[in-house]
């Protein structure tokens, strides 16, 4: 699902607003018009303004017959459609024609009351939102206050008399032309985002957008002029509560990165700062004419190499500023395009490969580099196909995916990118790949091998399901696994013997190079395919020897042993509240000083703990850099809102009932809101020590203690997506894994914000408690805050009932896929217990005695529990 | 009961436990094996055209069969039956040229449904017993060209469907159904036309009735006929406010289930949930049996998925008897409240943020 926070709609398809489209429409070439939409779509338009008004056509069939060939695009059909025309009876025949929810441009109560009320009754009736425009039947408003006092009566028709959903209601308070030499407009920026500030603080609910091209309408023929001016207003208009725009996607300008001088004088006019403002952004709006406000940059020395040099310094530099212009230059000088990819393009790239495998470069600089490379071959790969040269020759084809259910890809893009470093081609499937999908590309694109990677446990059952496929289905190629979870002897004992072919679990991304180089090659292959194979059989020889359900007590026994709490004067603390809080749009500067960097490292390859890494003597200079290039990225994260973080943190009455816990609705303790099952730990222990199991920290319900848990989902990966897009579209994968790392760091911070919260302000049994963030680090604190699918309770399936009692999915933002990862991937959830004796464990292996009475405690056939808890089990199913 | 005491009845049975809709309708019909003549009755022994396989015909000319169909299910357990008039609208009757009767078949469906559901009620007064009037996909889509080389091309348009929904819906009120059910939905903007007759019928009649959605996901894609996915298919028919939305027929109960689940999750209405048995064999038969359905449907009960549980085609009684057995006791799904939010789609769900 999207979610946007600040939505574009795409203007280029509106014949009023784009001569190209007009020209289009009127010559009826509706192929060339369906490729405009498309191109909206593909630049990020998040629904597509659709208008047909021009008096040479017939409108309505216009608007029918393109609407009705879009149903048939899904790349372009996926979005919603906004039917904008001036014409009651164009957008009624649109209307007629959108399976989706569609969005009205617009009505008004230009002609009165009753129209305005007959026309919302219908488009309530056809189940589209509409646009009101702040214009009555004396005119369209230009004040911030008449702009909402004609939308203050729009919303109050709608709402009452026509029952409208406000959140269906969006106003456009009319963005005017500024600058234009006339004083009475020199207010009209100012006055909207008032207005834009009086409905949002009034109206409820009810969302506002505007058409933006208006805006800088006197400076036609300046484009940078008019894009600088576009993003000012976008700057100042979305804090003032603007929701949406319509804007020509993939034109928008990021404000920072406007020439200074030009954006102070254009900020003067749309702020009316200054009497002077439109003369002065006259004086320099020639400079920029056609120009581009482009930085003037130092020169360098090597720069002055000849071009081969440059592309191979570049390279192993990572410096991607002049890239294309490079790539240029030795595609001029050559005779064929390819051969700037085989020649110094591979030169490079070897140099950074050899210097990798050497332990010289790191993981960071790598990803760099293939930044870089992947730059220089975007710019060569038109002039390729032109040529219809073949490719170049790769050492061999891999697939990657993520598959179906996880959603995690970090570690999966690290291997593609260095796969591709190393001159091999990568199909890479991205995440929550079905098996099926997997196996039809793979027979299809004739690879050499297939990867997969996964990150939660029930990834591995996904792993071994298609390892059977590929063995029913005849496949024959090597398999490698990888991802957090994986393991060598999971490989072994689960996968491996699913499928015939060769199976090889790879421990991290610096490896896949050498492994599959290996199994391409005519001389290495035999001999790790057969090490391999004999490395696992050892283990699963080991394995099966090693009795295992022995090793373990029977839980009847586990529970005698249970870990002992004398409930008797233990004073539970009671939470400050009671149900779900949610918390909407966290301050992300609040969290900065909670990340702990050291896993960040660990994401990179970076060995060596947080801060000591920096001064390392073999990766500290890497480490140095990879955390300045973090700490600049978190700032933009922070400052420009690049991600959003929310959460949602509940306690519930609860007393234990075995190895279960009941939530209660409320204190009454009446009624039972839930039950949370856990499980114990079964391998046998010695003299002392506890057969632990979480419910243990809960007083029982027959205590006479009134004990309580708490529960919780955080997530600061929402708007992740667009920022990734943005990476994506232009082949930046060391930004996109550095964002990605960042997120998940900054949803760690989270929880261990919330937590302190918790035991401070909300739960608040510990409000004196003053730590560091190492010594938070290092969980000095009481109350732990487990997470289902983690050790203590490694039962993903619990989590879908944690967020059912949380909400999260509306509070939080976050939703589960069908393998029980959450969705944003930066996000943490679970339990909160408060007893000094709660601490974390793993559960470890367990019997089936325990695997049957829990599944009977859940309410589900025993082979479902036993797939999820296959990690977990001591016994073969 | 009057109306009004059945709405409040079925008011208070859907917040109390999970309510148990009819089987396959059609599968049953075949039962009987019916010749052309057992079609046509004496009322239609003319017809010009052939008539052998309009099941809504039988509303007419076998009624006896229809009433013994609903019994059977009655007496499974079902809490709802549907009428037989899935195909009785003038467009889908256009095949068999009945296009004049096809208000008729919808009356007459209403009624038999309607005398079933009394004569049951009677007899088991604490399990009061209710009528869907089935308003069904018709035979053509609003926004898929039947012509694939011309894309733009429709064989049928928002009004046509919208005023043969709007008869439709109008014969079911008055034959005394309870409820509407638009199912079987594979184009969305075939539904949203039917929402609106329905919602100009309501208008006119002064009545207001419970209006159940029903689609079809037609693949392991995840998407209807017309593309969208279930999310997608919610914020496009949300605005009707329907009593309950579901999915229903195309898949069996395992390969239905993730998308119920994604309804679940986004629907603020009841859900309901009619599966096939299982994909059609290689002899076009259903081969899940009631025991294992009885499974799937226990385990989407148990994990609060559902409202209103049936079977579509190819189940029967006896799997109507398992299903009311396998979910007896078990609480309904509790319909989530969200924020308002502005929901839209196009062929994916978007939502803007608060």
């Amino acid at each position: 699902m999207t979610t946007a926070n600040f939505i574009n709609i795409g203007e280029r398809t509106n014949v009023t607003g784009s001569a190209r489209f007009k020209k289009l429409i009127l010559e009826g070439d509706f192929d060339a018009a369906l490729a405009v939409a498309r191109q909206q779509v593909e630049n990020g338009a998040q629904i597509i303004d659709i208008n047909m008004d021009e008096g040479m056509l017939d409108s309505e069939q216009a608007m029918v017959t393109f609407l009705n060939l879009i149903a048939a695009e899904p790349d372009i059909a996926r979005v919603p459609i906004m039917i904008d025309s001036s014409k009651w009876s164009i957008i009624e025949a649109g209307l007629k024609c959108v399976q989706g929810k569609a969005i009205v441009n617009s009505i008004s109560l230009k002609e009165g009351e009753a129209p305005f009320v007959e026309q919302a009754r219908k488009i309530k009736r056809y189940g589209a939102a509409t646009v009101v425009m702040a214009f009555d039947e004396d005119g369209q408003a230009e004040t911030a206050q008449r702009k909402f006092e004609i939308c203050k009566r729009s919303y109050d028709v709608l709402t009452q008399d026509v029952d409208f959903a406000p959140e269906d209601i969006i106003f456009d308070p009319n963005i005017f032309a500024v600058a234009t030499g006339i004083e009475e407009h020199e207010n009209f920026c100012v006055e909207f985002f008032e207005a834009a500030k009086l409905i949002k603080a009034n109206l409820p609910h009810a969302h506002i957008s505007g058409g933006l091209s208006n805006v800088s309408f006197s400076f036609r023929g300046n484009e940078t002029v008019r894009r600088a001016m576009h993003s000012v207003f976008l700057y100042h208009a979305i804090p003032a509560g603007l929701d949406m725009a319509i804007v020509n996607a993939g034109q928008l300008d990021v404000y920072d990165q406007i020439e200074p001088e030009l954006r102070e004088r254009v900020e003067d006019v749309i702020l009316n700062r200054r009497p002077d403002s439109t003369e002065r952004l006259l004086d320099i709006a020639e400079q920029f004419r056609g120009e581009g406000a482009k930085k003037k940059v130092q020169d360098l020395s090597w720069r002055e190499e000849p071009v081969a040099s440059r592309l191979s310094h570049a390279l192993v530099n990572g410096i991607n500023d002049y890239i294309v212009d490079d790539t240029e230059e030795a595609r001029q000088a050559s005779d064929r395009p390819l051969d700037v990819i085989e020649g110094p393009l591979m030169d490079g790239m070897n140099v950074v490969g050899d210097l990798f495998g050497a332990g010289k470069m790191f993981l960071p600089q790598v990803v760099k580099s293939a930044r870089v490379m992947k730059q220089a071959v975007a710019h060569l790969l038109p002039f390729i196909e032109e040529e219809k040269d073949e490719g170049a020759s790769a050492k061999g084809k891999i697939l990657l995916a993520t598959v179906k259910g996880d959603v995690h890809d970090i570690g999966k893009n690290i291997v593609g990118v260095v796969l591709q470093c190393n001159n091999f081609e990568v199909v890479d499937l991205g995440v929550m790949v079905p098996a099926n999908d997997i196996l039809e590309t793979a027979r299809r694109e004739n690879v050499d091998m297939i990867g997969l990677s996964g990150l939660i446990t029930p990834s591995l059952e996904e792993m071994t399901h298609l390892a059977g496929e590929m063995d029913r289905q005849g496949f024959d190629m090597p398999l490698l696994i990888g991802g957090a979870t994986t393991s060598r002897v999971h490989t072994a004992v689960k996968i491996a013997p699913s499928y015939q072919g060769p199976t090889i679990h790879v421990l991290d991304a610096s490896r896949a190079v050498g492994v599959a180089g290996s199994l391409l090659s005519d001389t290495m292959r035999d001999e790790l395919v057969s090490q391999v194979a004999n490395d696992y059989e050892d283990i699963r020889v080991k394995r099966a020897e090693s009795p295992k359900e022995d090793r373990l007590v029977s839980i009847a026994r586990a529970r005698d042993n249970a870990h002992h709490i004398d409930w008797d004067g233990y004073d539970a603390p009671r939470p400050t509240f009671l149900g779900v809080r949610s918390f909407d749009d966290y301050d992300l500067a609040e969290l900065v000083r909670y990340i702990d960097w050291t896993p960040f490292f660990r994401t990179w390859e970076l060995a060596g703990n947080f801060p000591k890494i920096l001064d390392d003597t073999v990766v500290g200079e890497t480490a140095r850099q990879l955390y300045s290039d973090a700490q600049a990225m978190l700032q933009r994260i922070v400052g420009e809102g690049w991600l959003k973080a929310r959460a949602v943190v509940g306690f519930w009455p609860a007393g234990r009932d075995g190895d279960d816990v009941t939530l209660y609705a409320d204190e009454g303790r009446g009624e039972v809101l839930s039950t949370v099952h856990f499980l114990r730990q079964q391998v046998a222990k010695r003299e002392g020590r506890a057969n632990m199991c979480l419910a243990d920290f809960i007083a029982p319900g027959d205590s006479g203690v009134a004990d309580y848990l708490g529960g919780f989902a955080v997530t600061a990966g929402i708007g992740i997506e667009d920022k990734l897009a943005e990476f994506e579209a232009t082949h930046d994968d060391y930004n996109s894994i550095l964002l990605k790392a960042l997120a998940d760091r900054l949803a760690e911070a989270f929880a261990e914000r919330m937590h302190e919260r918790v035991r401070t302000e909300f739960w608040a049994y510990a409000g004196d408690e003053d730590l560091s963030n190492e010594e938070l680090i290092k969980e000095r604190y009481r109350g732990i805050r487990p997470a289902p699918g983690y050790p203590a309770c490694p039962d993903h399936t619990e989590k879908p009932e944690l967020f059912r009692l949380l909400d999260a999915g509306e509070n939080a933002g976050i939703t589960l896929t069908e393998s029980m990862a959450m969705l944003p991937t930066a996000a943490v959830s679970g339990y909160y217990f408060a007893h000094p004796d709660a601490q974390y464990f793993g559960v470890g292996k367990i019997g089936r005695d325990q695997v049957e009475d829990y599944a009977a405690r859940r309410g589900e056939p025993v082979e479902v529990a036993e797939r999820w808890l296959a990690p977990n089990l001591a016994y073969d199913r | 009961m009057n109306r009004q005491e059945r709405l409040a009845a079925l008011k208070g049975a859907v917040n109390r436990r999970i309510l148990v809709l009819d089987g396959a309708f059609g599968t049953m019909i075949q039962g009987y094996a019916l010749d052309e003549a057992g079609y046509r009755g004496d009322r239609f022994a003319d017809w010009p055209s052939d008539v052998k396989g309009n099941n809504d015909l039988i509303n007419i000319t076998q009624p006896q069969i229809v009433t013994a169909i609903h019994d059977a299910y009655f007496e499974a357990g079902a809490d709802i039956v549907g009428t037989n008039t899935f195909s009785s609208t003038q467009i889908a009757q256009a095949d068999y040229g009945m296009e004049e009767i096809a208000a008729e078949l919808n009356l007459e469906g209403a009624r038999l449904a309607r005398q079933a559901a009394d004569t049951w009620t009677a007899k088991t007064p604490d399990k009061p017993r209710f009528v869907a009037g089935s308003l069904g996909p018709t035979n053509r889509t609003a926004s898929i060209s039947p012509d694939v080389s011309d894309p733009g091309f429709r064989n049928t348009s928002f009004d046509e469907l919208r005023d043969a929904y709007a008869e439709a819906a109008r014969a079911l009120i008055e034959g005394g159904v309870d409820i509407l059910v638009v199912e079987t939905i594979f184009d969305t903007l075939n539904a949203k036309a039917a929402v609106a007759a329905i919602e100009d019928v309501f208008e006119a009649l002064g009545v207001r009735l419970p209006v159940m959605i029903s689609g079809t996901i037609t693949d392991a894609s995840g998407r209807t006929l017309s593309g969208q996915t279930v999310e997608a298919f919610w914020y496009s028919l949300r605005h009707g406010e329907p009593f309950s939305v579901g999915l229903n027929c195309a898949l069996g109960p395992d390969l239905m289930r993730p998308f119920l689940a994604d309804l679940s999750r986004v629907a603020d209405t009841l859900i309901s949930a009619y599966p096939n048995a299982g994909l059609p064999n290689d002899m076009g038969g259903y081969d899940e049996t009631p025991e294992s359905m009885a499974e799937d449907w226990r385990e989407w009960a148990a994990a609060g998925l559902v409202n209103i549980v049936g079977g579509c085609c190819g189940t029967t009684p006896e799997h109507i008897a398992a299903l009311a057995k396998c979910v007896e006791g078990l609480p309904p799904r509790q319909v989530p409240k969200f924020d308002p939010r502005l929901r839209l789609s196009g062929l994916e769900p978007f939502t803007a943020a608060a």
